[in-house]
């Protein structure tokens, strides 16, 4: 008596699949490789739009107003407006961020403000910046503040400098920390506090000597998160920087001039030459834009690194 | 722990913050144990103080507007940038403000511009992610992680940018016809900027942030559920679809809270895109629905920051700020409320949530 061999179907095979399956599953993979598409044509064009237009004179030269594009200089301002702005955002944003995650994470006690502190920042996380520039002016506009920009004799305050710029980016860059830095503390396991209790360290003592330096990886991460929001931040920078396209000092103190002043950072200048700004040069646009991506690139390389180094931290 | 109350002159055993602390080496602590929560706890109300005050301020700012206009402040009527004129010119002159404003064609444009983008962005990323998670392969997946993240980061300009120089003279030149064109000229003028361009960036920017939450969400769903599913012979597609995005949903639900928030509040590619027309498209139009021109509520705000000198200018951009405001409130109010019947999920699905 023969048997016939069995028929042998691989797992992978689809054929034996319901219609609706083999439809869905067609489905994942046309839109997955549609977002791949996309994705490319979305990178590449970017980057060959920028080296196209990019020139390493560009990056060293003063934004001027002319009425030929050949002339109008070039954006070395906007990037020292990012780059200050960045740092101001985040000189207040790191250290309360890390605070507010150390109380959440390790204290959080009378539970009603931990839970309290919890929503609000999470409506921080998701209320438009636009909001929060307003809100900005609405501050920095007043009398208390006149220091942090500049004031007309007649002693009405402008409300509108890399101080107050900064302030609010803070806050956008504020959850972020938060919620990074809090989920890298818990992932520390117990047993590493009551060892550090057992020594005798006390509960900040540890906050500060155990904790954070193992949860490192997590506070750059966030760090670097906050920033990469920062910097590609709008809405903020048009409302509370004052439109000038070049740094303007405020006073004569050297560096509090010019935080004190106006200015631009990239995504202003984009903003401003992008076809419905006011200054409308494309070429312009594309080389800034460039050069922004690659600045956010290089914060997701790091944040890669730093995510990962993170990962790598295993307990137990 | 008699001895640990003398040590501590008294008081700290009852107090609750102390419970677990052991109370040696007082001497050498850098900061009081005490004062240190105190500080910490004293910041934290600070940030959550400065914050309610935020929500208080644009309240009160933004009250006269909505006094004067009642609930007709959300209807329609009357051309909305006439009204803006209007209100911007009235705080310039030495008589009584005008407050006269019918948010209407605003709002009706950030309710398309969102509903669309995220119905859109929701559907694709979900396959996305489901793709990316399971069914891409191992090199393909490797490669999108990192490019998910960078597309999730890209400023908003940027994209606004690639929208205007791009996007908008294709759908201008190739999907309008002179006849179209012609057919409404009186009213407005089908360029290009229009809903169509602010819907397709407005997905491609949010659609990231879905993915990435989706797919962590569907990543952390205990591999030994699909597998029970698969050894019972049901096919890959059927167990992933059935199990893992079932049990992935409160990511799911976070992941479009979050990309909803980010597009209601997107005021700056909008305002490039759109058209900054305060006009409310009609979908009885037809095909050309889809083109018209339009100006958000967000977006709005940006295109007037210069006007805020004017005290009655000021006080309705703060009344459309709370309204953003508020939506973004109610928006993370609908989300946690969602979740609730989820609870059981949150531990397994819920990484991200």
């Amino acid at each position: 008596v023969s048997v016939s061999a069995p028929v042998i179907r691989s797992a992978d095979s689809t054929a034996s699949w319901r219609i609706s399956d083999r439809i869905g599953l067609a489905f994942a993979w046309a839109l997955g490789l549609l977002f791949c598409a996309v994705a490319a044509a979305i990178v590449t064009y970017l980057l060959v739009q920028g080296i196209k237009f990019v020139r390493p004179s560009l990056l060293v030269t003063h934004p001027t107003v002319s009425l030929t594009s050949n002339n109008t200089g070039g954006f070395l301002d906007p990037m020292l407006g990012t780059v200050l702005v960045a740092l101001l955002a985040i000189i207040i944003a790191a250290p309360v961020g890390i605070c507010v995650a150390v109380w959440l994470s390790e204290y959080g006690r009378p539970s009603a403000l931990a839970r309290v502190a919890e929503s609000t920042i999470e409506m921080l996380a998701g209320s438009p910046s636009i909001v929060l520039a307003l809100f900005g002016t609405l501050i920095f506009e007043s009398p208390v503040l006149g220091f942090l920009s500049q004031k007309t004799p007649s002693g009405v305050v402008y409300g509108r400098s890399f101080f107050a710029a900064g302030a609010m980016l803070s806050l956008i860059a504020l959850p972020l920390v938060v919620t990074t830095v809090r989920e890298g503390l818990q992932a520390i396991p117990s047993h590493v506090r009551e060892a550090s209790y057992a020594v005798g360290k006390t509960k900040i003592a540890t906050a500060r000597r155990v904790l954070l330096p193992a949860a490192r990886p997590s506070v750059v991460t966030g760090t670097m998160l906050g920033i990469g929001r920062v910097i590609g931040d709008t809405a903020i920078i048009v409302v509370l920087l004052g439109a000038t396209m070049t740094l303007e000092g405020a006073g004569s103190t050297p560096l509090l001039r010019t935080l004190r002043g106006t200015g631009s950072t990239l995504t202003s200048y984009i903003f401003a030459n992008a076809p419905t700004g006011d200054l409308n040069q494309p070429s312009k646009a594309y080389a800034a834009a460039f050069v922004l991506l690659m600045m956010v690139l290089a914060l997701n390389a790091a944040v890669d690194v730093f995510s990962r180094r993170a990962k790598e931290l295993r307990w137990s | 722990m008699v001895e640990d109350t003398v040590i501590a002159g008294g008081g700290w055993i009852d107090d609750p913050a102390f419970g677990d602390e052991p109370p040696i080496e007082r001497g050498r602590r850098f900061i009081g144990d005490r004062r240190a929560e105190f500080l910490l706890g004293a910041l934290v109300l600070g940030v959550v103080f400065f914050l309610l005050a935020m929500l208080g301020f644009v309240l009160h700012e933004a009250w006269p507007s909505f006094a004067h206009n009642g609930i007709r402040w959300f209807g329609p009527g009357g051309s909305v940038d006439n009204q803006i004129q209007a209100i911007f010119t009235s705080g310039d002159v030495r008589g009584t403000p005008v407050y006269l404003f019918h948010a209407w064609p605003l709002l009706w444009s950030t309710i398309l511009t969102t509903l669309g983008s995220v119905v859109i962005a929701f559907v694709c990323s979900l396959f996305v992610a489901v793709f990316i998670v399971e069914f891409a392969p191992e090199w393909l997946k490797r490669v999108l992680e990192p490019v998910i993240r960078l597309l999730a980061s890209v400023p908003s300009v940027i994209y606004g940018l690639v929208g205007v120089l791009v996007l908008v003279p294709f759908i201008g030149n190739h999907l309008i016809s002179e006849h179209d064109k012609a057919s409404v000229t009186p009213v407005i003028s089908l360029t290009g900027y229009g809903l169509l361009a602010a819907v397709l960036i407005l997905t491609i920017m949010i659609a990231p942030i879905m993915i990435a939450v989706f797919s962590e969400g569907l990543r952390s769903v205990p591999r030994g559920w699909l597998e029970g599913s698969l050894a019972l012979g049901i096919n890959r597609w059927r167990t992933f679809w059935k199990i893992a995005v079932r049990t992935a949903r409160p990511a799911l639900i976070a992941g479009t809270v979050l990309a909803t928030a980010r597009a209601i509040g997107e005021a700056v590619m909008l305002g490039m895109v759109s058209g900054s027309v305060g006009f409310a498209p009609n979908p009885a139009d037809g095909p050309i629905f889809f083109v018209e021109p339009s100006r958000g509520l967000a977006a709005t705000v940006i295109a007037n920051t210069d006007e805020l000198s004017s005290p009655p200018m000021k006080q309705t951009l703060f009344a459309i700020a709370a309204v953003l405001l508020f939506s973004a409130v109610l928006l993370s109010l609908a989300g946690w409320a969602a979740k609730q019947p989820m609870k059981r999920y949150l531990n397994v699905g819920g990484a991200a949530a």
